[in-house]
């Protein structure tokens, strides 16, 4: 055979062989031990050197040729494998993945942490209280007297032996202050209980109490600070505020706050009842009574107290139209915050 | 407190349109919860008089009348009502009025007949009054006269919502004086000039608790007119404040309760025996109240008696048998001070809310009952006719209002910013209150009406509420300098809060209150908490365990339409009612598949270790241990105690198959409830060196007895195990095939590692053959090969 036939033959064998075996096989008649191009090797022990060294380089060009050709065809093999197995491993990626259902905090929760997290920005600490109070926490040490009016504006849950469910977070204020000195800045969340249920009521509640007593915070810083936190609570720099005098016996002077309404913008609404205004805080600055009862100097410290409903405050930025519906957990609502 | 405008603007006119006012109230805090119309907008409809009614030609229910309107001629009106007749008078709308609902009056033919006008009901015209036929007015009523000017229906009824401080507020009276002060103008006060007696009766008076009742005054006015009527001005007044007309005397006291604010009573002389006595009840004391209730008195509620006993409960309401009636001619008034404390809480109790101890609870001006006695009688004796006589006036009175110290710098110090000497003393002043002294202390006295300012800070309120809140200025919130504390290793209820919802559980938040029932099923520790006065006896005692709530709410959700549920909360468990034993609990409930429904994989339910491998998600990193342990709530099989270093912070188990199937459940839930306190605590992450050389791995599996707990063994491996051995943890359970019965094999993989060289094969398997014969010795375990 000759070589121009040996070249003709493996470019033909290499071209019909389908897959990497059966051209590692066809690959082996040509470049093998045994192969034709081995064999043209081996014929050159039998020639002149003269001879030898043509001959010698007409046949590794050839080799090189059976060789160049030998690459191609693998890479055209791999390549074709390659194409088919991409094509069989091609999926529907539009199918739903396969994790966990979704879920999320409660509305209460994520409301809550938006609070504690704008006023920790500007230093306050959260604090904690009992759910279960007596009547000194909850009543007396707050400046309201056994039988005072403001009494009955609480429908108060009892418990045998005195004790009582705490009918707003305020209490908090007297365990802090009895046990800590001025600077004091803290806020307080958590569960509140009265003894009312209609379609405004439901007998638990949230509420997040603040304090903040210090030797000079006035009245003044009490408007700054509360009308910045509705604004970046609610997400609007030109939110208007209001304060009205009001009455809680533990703080004096005492004020409701009012925001502009955030349903109707003021234009007046049904979630407004028309004013253009939504009461969302009581607030004041802290009675001297009270500073009396924790054991706090009253003419030396001075500050101001503030208690907000969470559910309310909720409602409004979440649109949500029912109260009774945070406490109904239905995970149909409840998902609707994740 | 509803009252109309127009009585207001009687005694005080401040140049301020309606609305105006309103806000003027509403921001000295005296909160206008409702300002509305007496009667909607609507003009052209004047007084008429129905000169003529005939039967229409046309119709049989119809009229044709001829109606004088106070123009030259009368005007030819068909009208439908039952009431029209000649002689009456009555509303007519002209042609070209509009009424409520843009109702426009046109000329029309009715059957034929031409009408020039409408006579109106009440109801057409939008204010209250019997619907059934046109309006009756009065004989009185001046023809031609608009109906608005007539009826004084350009008026509106003002509802304030009063802060239980501003007692002084709950009258016409106290609401312009304050009205007087905040716009500054004058006002004229209600007149109460003394009325002389015209002859000399009296009726005794004794008080037996003059704490209670510092002050007594009592009139006895004889042969008033039985049958004299209220005017039409009272009535109307009455009615503005929600009272109806009942009787002259009645209504009298009732409008100087409206007018002063002094709650009087009336009694029937004639029922009267012996003398009035002020005193505390007598216990089981009985009394029939004028409501028709009756009740046993107790002994700390003061009591209006005569010789027969109790008469009235002093302060709150009169009783049945010494009531005014319409056959009264002789009566005595009483007009008294009740000491606050003497009447709170008591009408409350005796399930009664009366204007009269509303406002005695609250304060009433120790000075008003002789006002207000004088007042009563000029208004009786006009209407009533009789003869009065002399106040009877008993009692050692109130003592008069302490002076307070009064300091400005303490005022600019609170309220946060620089406010005049001037316009404090001059706020002041304008609320009645007498200032004397100057410089840095003043004297300041309250008046008598008003009973919530005893101190300083009483009048920095008066100052800041009058000079305005919105006048106070804003200051830029102040963050402090120093940063708060940020302890890397603790964790906050939201951190872990977000790793549930991150492990796809829903936060719920449940009532703290459940059934006993509930409670006694998944109470651990302590005992039932119940409340006095639950809401309903499904929310009747604390909850000793969060489980409760979330196999409520797990109902709720299976029974609309869920099948698969992750819940948890976080909130208080009530283990006692003492402070600290009110521990903050997290707990999760998993029910259903293991995995949402899904196409890929085939369904499981869930069960203990995927609900386990949530726990040591949420412990992570504290080093936790679960053992078998007995909760009334958990399947006694499937039951572990977790705990933190040895201490007990929780459960973990499949719910008794008795409370599946009480509660109805298809399968049984996984909960679990761990104390939150013990989640929060951590320290931050310390490095240790990790090895340069790699590990060599071994894998064993031995059989042992199939009760055998998984966390003594490896334990006690650990603590027995060569040091070189850096690792010793499970990776199979094996039960079946080539193992015996009872018995289970567990398959083990040990890391293997030295700090400082390779290890060799020997030096290998010496330390597995150690740990064989731990588990050999210990276990009784062999090794499966």
């Amino acid at each position: 055979m000759n070589l121009d036939e040996i070249l003709e033959d493996a470019e033909r064998e290499f071209a019909a062989a389908g897959s990497l075996p059966i051209l590692d096989q066809v690959k082996a008649r040509y470049l093998g031990k045994s192969g034709a191009i081995t064999a043209q090797m081996k014929t050159l022990g039998a020639l002149s050197a003269e001879e030898r060294k043509a001959a010698g380089a007409r046949i590794n060009h050839v080799k090189d040729q059976v060789e160049t050709l030998l690459r191609a065809r693998r890479d055209a093999i791999q390549a074709a494998e390659l194409a088919r197995q991409l094509a069989a491993e091609s999926i529907d990626v539009t199918l739903p993945g396969r994790g966990d259902a979704v879920a999320g905090l409660h509305p209460v929760t994520r409301t809550m942490a938006r609070i504690e997290a704008l006023f920790a920005s500007i230093g306050f600490e959260v604090a904690d209280g009992p759910e279960i109070e007596t009547d000194f926490y909850n009543f007396t040490a707050l400046n309201i007297p056994e039988n005072h009016p403001a009494r009955a504006m609480h429908d108060t849950f009892y418990l045998e032996g005195g004790n009582l469910l705490r009918t707003h977070t305020s209490p908090v204020q007297v365990h802090y202050m009895q046990n800590q000195q001025p600077p004091i800045r803290i806020i307080a969340p958590g569960r509140v209980y009265r003894c009312d249920s209609d379609v405004t009521h439901t007998p638990m509640f949230h509420q997040v109490e603040g304090l903040w007593v210090d030797e000079s915070v006035s009245f003044a810083d009490l408007k700054g600070i509360l009308a910045d936190f509705m604004a970046r609570f609610f997400e609007r720099d030109n939110l208007a505020v209001r304060f009205r005098p009001s009455f809680f016996p533990f703080t004096e002077p005492s004020a409701e706050m009012d925001i502009g309404c955030v349903i109707c913008n003021g234009a007046g609404c049904r979630v407004c009842s028309h004013t253009g205004w939504l009461e969302v805080l009581g607030c004041g600055m802290v009675h001297p009574n009270v500073f009396g009862y924790v054991g706090i100097d009253g003419e030396r410290y001075q500050g101001f107290a503030f208690g907000l409903g969470v559910e309310r405050l909720a409602m409004l930025r979440y649109g949500v139209d029912d109260l009774r519906l945070f406490f109904e957990n239905d995970v149909r609502f409840l998902k609707q915050f994740a | 407190m509803q009252f109309s405008e127009a009585w207001l603007r009687s005694l005080v006119n401040p140049a301020l349109n309606t609305q105006e006012l309103g806000h003027l109230l509403t921001m000295a805090g005296l909160e206008v919860e409702a300002l509305e119309p007496v009667a909607p907008a609507f003009e052209q409809v004047v007084v008429a008089e129905i000169l003529s009614a005939e039967k229409h030609p046309n119709a049989d229910r119809l009229q044709v009348c001829q109606v004088n309107v106070g123009e030259a001629q009368p005007l030819t009106i068909v009208c439908g009502a039952p009431n029209a007749r000649a002689g009456m008078k009555t509303a007519c709308a002209l042609v070209g009025a509009v009424l409520p609902g843009d109702f426009q009056i046109k000329q029309a033919k009715v059957r034929d007949v031409a009408s020039f006008g409408m006579l109106c009901s009440s109801k057409e015209l939008g204010i209250a009054g019997d619907a059934a036929g046109i309006m009756e007015l009065p004989a009185t009523a001046t023809v031609g006269q608009p109906l608005r000017q007539w009826l004084n229906l350009d008026d509106h009824l003002i509802t304030l919502k009063l802060t239980p401080n501003r007692g002084d507020c709950l009258s016409l009276n106290g609401i312009a004086r304050e009205v007087a002060a905040l716009a500054a103008v004058p006002f004229t006060p209600v007149d109460s000039a003394p009325v002389a007696a015209a002859c000399d009766a009296t009726f005794p008076i004794g008080i037996a608790a003059e704490a209670a009742c510092p002050r007594y005054c009592g009139r006895v006015i004889r042969g008033i007119d039985a049958g004299a009527v209220s005017p039409a001005w009272m009535v109307e007044r009455l009615e503005r404040s929600g009272l109806r007309a009942i009787h002259p005397v009645v209504d009298v006291t009732n409008y100087v309760l409206l007018e002063l604010g002094q709650p009087m009573h009336g009694f029937d002389l004639a029922l009267l025996r012996g003398g009035i006595q002020v005193r505390m009840a007598r216990v089981g004391e009985p009394l029939a109240l004028l409501n028709e209730q009756s009740i046993t008195l107790s002994e700390d509620t003061l009591a209006i008696a005569d010789d027969s006993g109790a008469l009235a409960l002093a302060g709150i309401m009169g009783g049945a048998a010494s009531a005014v009636s319409a056959s009264s001619t002789d009566i005595f008034l009483e007009a008294a001070h009740f000491d606050p404390d003497a009447i709170a809480g008591r009408a409350r109790r005796y399930g009664l809310s009366t204007d009269s101890s509303h406002r005695f609870e609250r304060g009433v001006d120790p000075e008003l009952p002789r006002l207000a006695m004088e007042r009563a009688t000029r208004l009786i004796l006009d209407i009533c006719g009789g003869e009065c006589g002399p106040i009877s006036e008993v009692g050692h009175g109130v003592a008069a209002r302490a002076p307070i110290a009064f300091r400005p710098a303490r005022v600019r110090r609170l309220l946060g910013f620089d406010l005049a000497d001037a316009t404090m003393r001059d706020i002041l002043q304008r609320l009645d209150l007498r200032v004397a002294g100057e410089g840095e202390t003043w004297t300041v006295t309250a008046p008598s009406h008003r009973f919530d300012i005893t101190g300083e800070v009483d009048l920095i309120e008066e100052i800041a509420r009058v000079h305005g809140y919105d006048a106070i200025p804003v200051v830029a919130p102040r963050g402090q300098a120093s940063l708060l504390p940020a302890e890397e290793g603790k964790r906050s209820p939201l951190d872990l809060k977000k790793l549930m919802v991150a492990r796809g559980y829903q936060e719920i938040i449940t009532y703290s209150f459940i059934s006993q029932e509930l409670d006694q099923d998944f109470r651990a520790t302590g005992a039932a908490l119940p409340l006095l006065n639950p809401i309903a006896s499904q929310m009747g005692v604390m909850r000793g365990s969060l489980m409760g709530g979330l196999m409520q709410a797990l109902k709720h959700n299976l029974n609309h339409g869920q099948e698969r549920l992750r819940l948890f909360e976080i909130g208080r468990a009530f283990l006692s009612a003492e402070a600290d034993a009110q521990p903050r609990h997290a707990a999760g409930l998993a029910y259903g598949a293991a995995r949402a429904e899904q196409w890929g994989e085939p369904t499981r339910g869930v069960d203990f270790f995927d609900v386990k491998a949530d726990v040591e998600a949420l412990v992570h990193p504290l080093p936790v241990a679960f053992a078998p342990a007995e909760h009334p709530a958990l399947h006694p099989g499937q039951c572990a105690r977790i705990s933190l270093e040895g201490v007990a912070v929780g459960w973990l188990g499949t719910l008794h198959p008795r409370l599946v199937l009480s509660h109805g459940l298809a399968r049984a839930p996984i909960l679990f409830e761990l104390d939150l306190s013990a989640l929060l605590t951590g320290e931050a992450p310390r490095y240790q060196g990790v090895p340069r050389l790699p590990a060599v791995r071994r894998d064993i599996a031995v059989v042992v007895d199939e009760k055998q707990p998984l966390a003594t063994l490896l334990s006690t491996v650990r603590a027995a195990m060569p040091a070189l051995i850096s690792d010793f943890s499970l990776f199979d359970v094996y039960q079946g095939q080539g193992v015996e019965q009872g018995k289970k094999s567990l398959a083990f993989k040990m890391l293997l590692q030295h700090t400082q060289k390779t290890l060799t094969e020997s030096e290998i398997e010496s330390a597995v053959q150690e740990v064989v014969g731990i588990l050999n010795d210990q276990f009784n375990a062999s090794l499966r090969r």
